[in-house]
């Protein structure tokens, strides 16, 4: 009989007033027992709605049952065989929005906790089993990769395990794209981001770091050295500011900057080697997932208050409900229906040389209401005239987004872009107007989630296959 | 890991390293810069690209031991090795079709100088260095520029060496005696590229400055290095690392350049005294 429960069982979290001082990992996992609990809510249902809501096709009721069977390896080789990296999207997927929204247990009740199961069953082989993945049979064919975030490893995974040749070339100095430079430690630990990476490295993927396709070498000169197919995963690129007053100001970042010092560049460390600005009064500017990390981080590094500023309301933070909640149990603070008009700096008129100049001392705000809806459907957001008042801070972060990089496409003959400077691709396929070159994740849809890019290199992984053995 | 095959110390702050590189060497230009990391968890700094050997695969920086970072890379040794190096990145220094130029050096700078003079020179213009330095003790480079330069003049701001003054007195006598450039190209402190700005401007000759802000990945993803450049009257957002790092000099907020330059000088100071007495320790 299944367990009948209308509630999963609830996550285990560090308590919010521990954790939002520490870098420690915030949600901390089911045991044995409680994972079985939950599969046993798991109707198994025939028709498996839950798979058609996850961009990679999991086989979910499928591992879901050898969770229940307490084989929990089993489970684990049920899951690789359609995801590459089952630890992360454990954590960072939408679920709530794919998979658990089609669950048939979430009509009267909660649906199956699918999420917080594939991340049990990920974090049971990677504590219990050896890497003992074997390489497959090479065949003669090479491919490159740019990029190792989510999409690019995916890419080469799948391409690895028909035994392609496969090379990632990755800019920075380490291997995993945003999962390194963008999600933070206490979302997502990086023991597991270069586990998941150690495990393509031992089915043959090569990586090459400090390479920046574009610059150090060309996509065409890739094909000039060998490599019969290429796949573009460069991730999304420069980020957006508002062009607003003040956005030079010192103590302004974007929130690409604001993580990669703090993650990548560890600068939460005490014996960091990267300056970040730590304490004080911070203002994060957006309402996204990473806005919600930025905030999170400018916490844990002992600001004295974080505020989210974001143009709509609640129901229309683009945010993980989860990380929503998570953010206002650590005691930030939301000023919805609130834009920046003008950041303000000191400046002091009488020593053009004293060191606070130019640094950041408030933010002009303008209160907002919701109009009618856009294009979209989302209510579009309406500035109330003589509404402006000015939030004390001496941090902001700008977390509106990214818009693509154009270092490939300026240094690649046939490669055509969109308005929004997006990659053109063949949805089906990811087949760009380049012929043997195939594109997925940010570089093609702007900013989107780990998951969708992931769907996306295992989309043109499937292509590249098609394409080489034709 | 990538290893140092030459080092030397041009003064007694300033430190040339041949680093090998074949993939950036083949392809670095005048006026592009790198990234690197002395070690594991190190930080990431930019420097421009002093000149490189396609032949020998290897890529020359010279700097300036000014912060943590370029002290623990002087420590170097020949045969050692650096954790990290990527580039050539940022856009190469424009220079088709200019028939005589100015190019302006100050202090270090003049290591990013002279590869935009020497492609100067082998384009075929008539090519005037200004390099200018505190003393004479930490003149730099004196001997390439000057096999590269139809004229060279060599300032001291205390005139231990060359002519007393800066680099502005010889450019504003060219200027005065009516000189005119097709364009002047100024490398160096900013403070230094904000006078040769203001002394060019009047006589409407284009004028190029490299900017040199913090950055962190290089490749156009952090927006550290923004610069804010006036177009015609409209204030606009420039990246140093995609968009740069040469600009055109008229266009510059120099001053909020030379604020956004001090963000971090606490901690800069800090780490640097942090890492000159681990230094000492490990001699005692």
């Amino acid at each position: 009989m299944p367990n009948m429960e209308l509630k999963r069982n609830p996550m285990p979290v560090q308590d919010p007033k521990i954790r939002s001082k520490n870098f420690f990992e915030v949600a901390l996992g089911y045991d044995e027992l409680t994972a079985i609990n939950e599969a046993e809510r798991c109707l198994n249902c025939k028709n498996m709605p839950c798979v058609a809501g996850c961009p990679v096709n999991i086989h979910i009721p499928a591992f879901i049952q050898k969770v229940k069977e307490g084989d929990f390896e089993a489970a684990y080789q049920i899951i690789t065989k359609t995801s590459s990296l089952p630890a992360v999207c454990g954590r960072v997927c939408p679920q709530e929005t794919q998979c658990e929204a089609r669950c048939v247990r979430g009509i009267k009740g909660e649906s199956v906790g699918i999420g917080r199961l594939e991340r049990f069953v990920a974090d049971w082989h990677n504590e219990h089993s050896d890497l003992n993945v074997t390489a497959a049979q090479p065949n003669s064919k090479r491919v490159a990769v740019v990029g190792s975030g989510p999409s690019g490893l995916t890419c080469a995974g799948d391409l690895a395990k028909k035994g392609y040749k496969v090379t990632v070339f990755e800019a920075l100095h380490k291997a995993g794209g945003v999962l390194v430079y963008g999600i933070p430690e206490f979302r997502l630990p990086k023991v597991i981001v270069q586990k998941e990476i150690d495990t393509l490295k031992a089915l043959g993927v090569e990586i090459n770091t400090n390479t920046v396709i574009g610059k150090t070498l060309t996509v065409d000169e890739l094909f000039d050295m060998g490599y019969d197919a290429v796949f573009i995963g460069s991730g999304a690129g420069l980020p957006r500011f508002m062009n607003i007053p003040g956005e030079n100001l010192k103590g302004v970042y974007s929130a690409n900057e604001y993580l990669t010092r703090v993650n990548l560049m560890k600068a939460y460390k005490d014996n960091s080697n990267t300056p970040v600005k730590k304490g004080g009064r911070v203002a994060v500017v957006g309402g996204g997932n990473v806005a919600m990390d930025a905030a999170r981080t400018a916490l844990r590094l002992g600001a004295d208050k974080v505020y989210i500023v974001y143009r709509r309301s609640l129901d229309e933070l683009p945010a993980r409900r989860e990380e929503v909640e998570h953010a206002m149990e650590e005691g930030i603070e939301f000023h919805l229906l609130n834009n920046p008009v003008e950041i303000l700096g000191f400046n002091n008129p009488d020593d053009p040389r004293d060191v606070r100049n130019g640094t950041v001392t408030g933010m002009k705000v303008i209160k907002m209401q919701l109009g009618e809806p856009d294009e979209r459907g989302r209510r579009r957001p309406v500035e109330i005239p003589d509404s402006e008042f000015t939030l004390s801070v001496d941090t902001v972060i700008m977390a509106i987004g990214t818009s693509p990089n154009p270092l490939i496409k300026n240094t690649t003959s046939g490669l055509e872009i969109n308005q929004k400077g997006g990659i053109i691709v063949s949805e089906e396929t990811g087949a760009t107007t380049k012929e043997g070159v195939y594109a997925g994740g940010d570089a093609v849809t702007g900013a989107a989630t780990v998951i969708s890019a992931m769907g996306a290199g295992k989309t043109a992984a499937k292509a590249i296959d098609e394409y080489l053995t034709k | 890991m990538f290893r140092i095959i030459k080092r030397e110390q041009l003064n007694s702050t300033v430190v040339l390293l041949d680093i090998e590189a074949p993939l950036v060497a083949n392809k670095a230009k005048a006026g592009q810069f790198i990234i690197l990391r002395v070690d594991e968890d190190g930080e990431r700094i930019p420097l421009t690209v002093a000149g490189c050997d396609a032949d020998k695969g290897s890529v020359t920086v010279i700097f300036q031991i000014v912060g943590a970072t370029t002290k623990k890379l002087s420590l170097k040794n020949e045969g050692e090795y650096i954790s990290d190096f990527v580039g050539p990145l940022g856009t190469p220094t424009k220079i088709k079709g200019l028939k005589k130029v100015c190019v302006i050096g100050g202090g270090v700078g003049c290591a990013i100088a002279l590869p935009v003079a020497k492609a100067l020179k082998e384009e075929g213009a008539e090519v005037t260095s200004v390099i200018g330095f505190r003393n004479k003790d930490i003149v730099i480079l004196e001997d390439k520029f000057k096999a590269i330069s139809d004229n060279l003049y060599v300032m001291t701001d205390d005139g231990s060496y060359g002519q007393k003054g800066n680099v502005c007195i010889p450019l504003q006598k060219l200027l005065d005696d009516g000189e005119r450039f097709d364009e002047v190209f100024a490398i160096g402190p900013l403070i230094m590229m904000k006078f040769v700005t203001q002394t060019v401007k009047p006589y409407n000759i284009p004028c190029t400055v490299s900017m040199n802000p913090v950055m962190v990945d290089g490749t156009g993803m952090c927006g550290g290095c923004r610069i804010t450049l006036n177009k015609n009257g409209q204030k606009v957002t420039s990246f140093a690392c995609v968009d740069g790092p040469d600009f055109n000099a008229y266009e510059i907020d120099f001053d909020q350049a030379l604020q956004r330059g001090s963000m971090y000088g606490d901690f800069e100071r800090h780490a640097y005294e942090e890492t000159c007495n681990l230094f000492k320790k490990e001699v005692e």
